[in-house]
């Protein structure tokens, strides 16, 4: 390299110039080209799928790009292995945690270190550093009895035990309250102060508008932009990102709501799996007409809650679920679909759809006991029952799947490939759509855009507007704030298995969510008193 | 260089079809190897064992009267593995068929009447069927690990067979040899044509189809496939997987102890302390070959009878043990799982592990 | 000898070779992978053991041969289901297939041929003492080194690095590959050790328990001992109480006989097996005692990617 080539790249801590990787027929990057500074703090932006992800992991050595060069501190570098992306100083916290729920967190720790390292000091180097950066963690406490954001910071202080210059962190908020979230920008900043450097892989735009100094976006694999964010708006990035303008989603207030038509009294249901999460007297109703969302952080009893209200897990007092008036706590699923409900989980793969069955035997999953489907497309044909006589009507399944796909908007290769084959968010869309082709009465969604990108999101979210000012009563769990506040008539908060009550939207700010989030319920409540009041 | 492998973005359907018939191509070459040496004629002895059988009208015979219990109790288990459900213990099942059917004409020595057959054969399901509920149950109730409860109990079954058959089952006038009276008129299986193809084969058959059929189109065969498939979504579809649990082992059991006592009522004409060379066993590997298809079971039933008889062939004409057609088999399947593999997976050669590449 | 005496020698004898295969599988296990062909590895060992000692008229090569059978067909099983990513269950039932076969085919032109008994380490002295002598002192190798190998198996899971290696590896294969560990290499090498383990078994069965070789010598031990390891909860130090137990009840149906008590053979011939169901029901019944040991990985293949 010459002596200009030396100069321009030993400014930068870390260069990544035309890093292009092919997995089979998808090109997850393309030449792609990014740099950063020490102490600064650069955000990697991009959509579900923009290949965010698949670049950190070559830098940090748990793949390796097809073509691409990597400068580290100005000199040209290979980085095989996690281990050897340590050795440099980088530093990696996943969205994904690499934790082991049977071993204690030193023990985690441990692992993550050079197997030189003595674990006898470790313990108490732990509880140094983890409580000087504010993230306090106790040494032998066992991971399976923590919550995700300690989870989260066992994944920090890591890192930060090894004295890192980089600092990579991958979608770190998704999994904390707004309180939780600030303190780690403290922590942040602070180690941005001390000439650390940090990637920071986010789609939240306001956040990355307060604390980045710089952006890289991506889209499609390939590098659409490079801009400071906080010369930007959110609506600019949000542009750059997704490419086109993406219709804001409309929520006209319709008329007044009507008749609940879910209902929950004094909903409680201990759990038997020792990491599970017991629901303790919730009550709810969600009425004909509106969207009732139910925000909280991942772990705090929403898996378990979306069982109880599909019947999944029933109750012993048939009162506890009422539908349209009916108590059915004591009936599972089918028999609720029956009373027009309809439910749509979190997971996709494997537990909405079955992965390696195609899309018209995946309609069998849930209109297998309900009469006909009652979605007509142009012609004016309408469906007829998926299921007779215990034998399964072939063409009337494909139908559904035709329907869906048209209105839904559903993308994939062939007409009846396997679940697995479609991307996230047209796998999602169809899901959706399958349900809503049961033309519910009540609908309950878990994490309706998650892993979504924007257009799909934005589809299904009108999709659910629309539903509702049908007249049928929505219920959304959901862990995106933005998307709450974007469909929710009336928000509550899921917190350790309790729930508070449901505030309407325009009253809840989010500072009061992220009290609720921490379980100050009697603390939101007196403050929405007085304001009331006042 | 190393071989490496790489996922398809679909499941090759080739491959689905092809995959068993490589697997056979391969055990058949280490077959011709294994033979060379032994010092014999590789093609002369591979000609026995996968030809001869199918060139006789006797041996044809013999072959049906072999593949109706592989193909009756393997399209049982091919239900029950779809489902994810392993049912290790049909040996056991398909003793105490055997067993239950076979008390009617100890008891009631001299009742003559169809009435007899038909209640032989439903006895024999019957016994089965419960016999097969145990480890479900257990399961169920416990979470006992089926594979173990059900191969225990297969020991079991046979130290009950033993001591029924050299106690209170024992013939009086048999010169205290371990067996039973043997079974006359009613009591025994008709037969069709001249040989000794029994009413066993058409019921193997009809099994087949019927449970074709119940696969392919029925909800309760979606239902399996769900359960063995994604059990979160058999949950979300309504299904309860205890139940389809209990209903899988109950089906192959019933199947087993059918074919236990068409074993029984048909070559054997009595009851003995062996009634079966591992159909039980063999019948796992018969599921497996068939694809875990019905169909395919019908004729991986057969694949498999013609190994059994070509290694009685072999040892006659050879002198070659008879167990290496259980060594046939074993391979046989080792290749058939490993042969899966290409249905979602291509071989390629990659460079080893290193740097990163220059473009 | 006493009475007392005679007793304890037959149970040691009798549980040795139960306690040697389910400590292999209990390493295998927690490593994450299922290995069923265990029935299948111990009766190659039992025939290569025999026929290897029987031609060298040495029980030690004997031994070694056993050893390396099982070894064999573990990595046969090694490649399939971890480097082929076949499924695990149908892998480890063909193995057994395979071994049971291919087993009878080697051992046909050595049945009822005289036995090579491997003897006991009699040491001077130790092993004269009255009663505490033979009990204590007078058993062959393979029954002190059944002993030692749970020590060293307990002492590397719970005081080492490797262990806890190999803790993670069945416990979260994909947190494992993504701190860097080997995930495959950790998991041939606990198949090849449990692979070891039941060639030993079976080398046991042949040269020492009843020297002979005879089909299907191993009778179901393989399939005890991988109840055994669910009993155990998969702790080496259950394992071990565990293991007796078994061997007490396998050979208390000679007992019962020889007391003159009127019970057919067969049902005492089948106390072992009944009482592994009824060890499964207990043990899996409880659920907290399995979710908390269990290698929460287990039986799941693991794709990295590229």
């Amino acid at each position: 390299m010459n002596e200009t080539g030396a100069n321009e790249t030993s400014k930068y801590l870390l260069e990544a110039r035309n890093i292009t990787k092919v997995f089979g027929e998808l090109r997850a990057n393309d030449d792609v080209t990014l740099s950063l500074k020490p102490g600064e703090i650069h955000a990697l932006l991009g959509e579900n799928g923009a290949g965010k992800s698949t670049l950190v992991k070559i830098i940090y050595g748990s793949l390796r790009a097809t073509s691409g060069h990597l400068f580290w501190r100005g000199r040209a570098v290979t980085v095989p292995n996690p281990a050897a992306a340590r050795e440099l100083g980088i530093g990696m916290v996943f969205q994904h945690f690499s934790l082991f729920d049977a071993l204690t967190v030193t023990q985690n720790i441990s692992l993550a270190l050079p197997s030189d390292v003595d674990i006898g000091a470790l313990s108490g180097r732990i509880e140094t550093v983890s409580n000087d950066y504010g993230l306090p963690l106790r040494p032998d406490a066992l991971v399976a009895d923590l919550s995700v954001g300690e989870r989260q910071r066992i994944e920090i202080v890591r890192c930060l035990l090894q004295e890192p210059r980089l600092l990579i962190m991958d979608e770190p908020t998704a999994v904390l309250t707004p309180q939780e979230a600030d303190q780690l920008f403290v922590t942040l900043a602070r180690l941005a102060s001390e000439g650390c450097g940090v990637l920071y892989i986010s789609h939240r735009l306001e956040e990355v508008r307060r604390i980045c100094h710089d952006a890289t976006i991506l889209r499609h694999g390939k590098l659409a932009a490079r801009v400071d964010p906080q010369q930007e708006t959110a609506a600019s990035l949000a542009t750059l990102m997704v490419g086109t303008e993406v219709a804001a989603v409309r929520t006209d207030k319709g008329t007044a709501p009507g008749a609940p038509l879910l209902e929950l009294s004094s909903l409680s249901l201990a759990t038997d799996d020792q990491f599970g999460v017991s629901l303790k007297n919730i009550n709810l109703a969600v009425r004909a007409g509106e969207i009732v969302a139910v925000a909280g952080v991942a772990g705090n009893g929403q898996g378990e809650f979306f069982d109880a209200l599909s019947g999944e897990l029933t109750s012993s007092n048939n009162a506890t679920v009422k539908i349209a008036g009916v108590g059915c706590g004591r009936e599972g699923i089918t028999q609720r679909r029956r009373r027009d409900a309809a439910f749509v989980p979190e997971e996709r793969l494997g537990h909405g759809a079955v992965p390696n069955f195609p899309l018209s035997e995946n309609v069998v999953l849930t209109h297998h006991s309900v009469e006909a489907t009652r979605l007509e497309t142009g012609d004016g044909m309408a469906g007829s029952a998926v299921v007779r006589n215990g034998m399964i009507d072939r063409d009337a399944a494909r139908y559904v799947n035709r329907v869906v796909t048209e209105l839904f908007d559903v993308r994939k290769g062939t007409p009846d490939p396997e679940a697995q084959s479609l991307s996230g968010g047209n796998l999602q869309k169809f899901v959706v759509g399958r349900e809503m082709a049961l033309q519910p009465r009540v609908l309950v969604v878990n994490q309706p855009t998650w892993g979504v990108d924007a257009g799909a999101a934005a589809l299904i979210r009108q999709a659910l507007i629309d539903l509702a000012r049908g007249g049928s009563a929505v219920l959304v769990i959901s862990q995106d704030l933005d998307e709450i506040f974007e469909v929710a008539d009336r928000i509550a908060v899921i917190s350790r298995g309790e729930m508070s009550q449901a505030y309407p939207s325009e009253e809840l700010s989010l500072e009061r969510i992220g009290l609720l989030m921490a379980g100050a319920h009697e603390a939101v409540a007196r403050n929405a008193g007085e304001a009331g009041a006042a | 260089m190393i071989l490496v492998l790489e996922k398809r973005s679909r499941r090759s359907q080739a491959m689905v079809w092809l995959s068993p018939v490589l697997a056979l191509g391969i055990t058949v070459v280490i077959g011709g190897f294994i033979f060379a040496s032994l010092g014999l004629d590789p093609f002369k002895a591979l000609y026995i064992y996968f030809i001869d059988p199918m060139t006789s009208l006797w041996s044809i015979e013999e072959l049906i009267v072999k593949a109706a219990p592989l193909v009756m109790i393997g399209v049982g288990l091919a239900i029950c593995y779809t489902a994810n459900v392993w049912n290790i213990g049909a040996e056991g099942q398909l003793t105490m068929g055997a067993l239950f059917g076979s008390a009617i004409p100890i008891y009631f020595t001299d009742w003559q009447s169809p009435l007899v057959l038909v209640l032989m054969l439903v006895l024999g399901a019957i016994g089965g069927a419960l016999f097969a509920a145990i480890p479900a149950l257990l399961k169920n109730r416990f979470g006992a690990n089926e594979i173990l409860t059900s191969l225990m109990l297969v020991y079991v079954a046979q130290l009950i067979l033993d001591w029924v058959i050299r106690g209170p089952w024992k013939d009086p006038k048999g010169f205290n040899f371990p067996q039973s009276v043997s079974f006359e008129g009613w009591q025994l299986l008709p037969l069709l044509g001249e040989g000794r193809v029994h009413l066993g084969a058409v019921l193997a058959l009809i099994a087949a189809v019927l449970l074709w059929v119940m696969m392919g189109r029925s909800l309760r065969g979606f239902e399996i496939r769900v359960i063995g498939n994604s059990p979160r979504a058999g949950a979300f579809s309504g299904f309860a997987q205890k139940k389809v649990v209990l209903f899988c082992f109950m089906l192959s059991g019933a199947l087993a102890g059918l074919a236990g006592i068409c074993e029984v009522a048909g070559p054997s004409g009595q009851l003995q302390p062996v009634i079966s060379p591992g159909y039980g066993f063999t019948a796992i590997i018969v599921a497996f070959l068939g694809r875990l298809n019905p169909i395919g079971v019908i004729f991986a039933g057969i694949l498999l009878a013609i190994s059994y008889l070509g290694g009685e062939a072999a040892q006659v004409e050879l002198g070659i043990s008879d167990k290496m057609a259980q060594v046939f088999q074993g391979m046989l399947l080792f290749l058939i799982l490993a042969c899966e593999t290409l249905i979602h997976y291509r071989i390629k050669l990659a460079p080893g592990r290193g740097a990163v590449k220059e473009a | 000898m006493g009475a007392l005496e005679a007793v304890i020698l037959t149970i040691i004898t009798a549980s040795t070779p139960l306690l040697l295969a389910a400590i292999g599988e209990l390493v295998t296990e927690r490593s994450g992978v299922l290995n069923l062909g265990v029935e299948g590895m111990m009766i190659m060992g039992a025939v290569c053991g025999f026929a290897a000692a029987y031609t060298t008229h040495s029980a030690l090569l004997g031994v070694g041969a056993g050893l390396l059978a099982g070894v064999g067909m573990s990595l046969l099983f090694a490649i399939l289901t971890q480097t082929l990513m076949t499924s695990q269950v149908a892998t480890g039932l063909s193995l057994t297939l395979l071994g049971l076969g291919l087993s009878g085919m080697i051992g046909e032109g050595f049945t009822g041929l005289p036995g090579i008994k491997l003897e006991a380490l009699n040491i001077p002295f130790l092993s004269d003492i009255p009663f505490i002598g033979p009990v204590i002192f007078g058993h062959d190798i393979l029954v002190y080194g059944s002993l030692f190998i749970v020590a060293g198996v307990a002492y590397v899971l719970f005081r080492t690095r490797l262990g806890l290696i190999i803790t993670a590896v069945g416990g979260n294969h994909h947190s494992a590959h993504a701190l860097g560990y080997n995930v495959l290499r950790v998991r041939y090498g606990c198949i090849a050790f449990g692979g070891a383990c039941s060639g030993l078994a079976g080398a046991y069965l042949s040269l020492a328990y009843t020297p002979q070789w005879i089909e299907n010598m191993s009778s179901g031990r393989g399939w005890i001992a991988l109840a055994l390891v669910v009993f155990s909860t998969w702790l080496p130090k259950r394992l071990l109480v565990g293991a007796y137990l078994f061997g007490t009840v396998w050979i208390m149906g000679l007992y019962v006989q020889a007391l003159g008590v009127d019970i057919p053979s067969q049902l005492l011939s089948s106390l072992p097996y009944l009482v592994t169901i009824v060890a499964l029901i207990i043990i899996s019944g409880n659920k907290t005692l399995t979710k908390v040991n269990t290698p929460a990985c287990i039986g799941q293949p693991f794709a990295p990617e590229r």
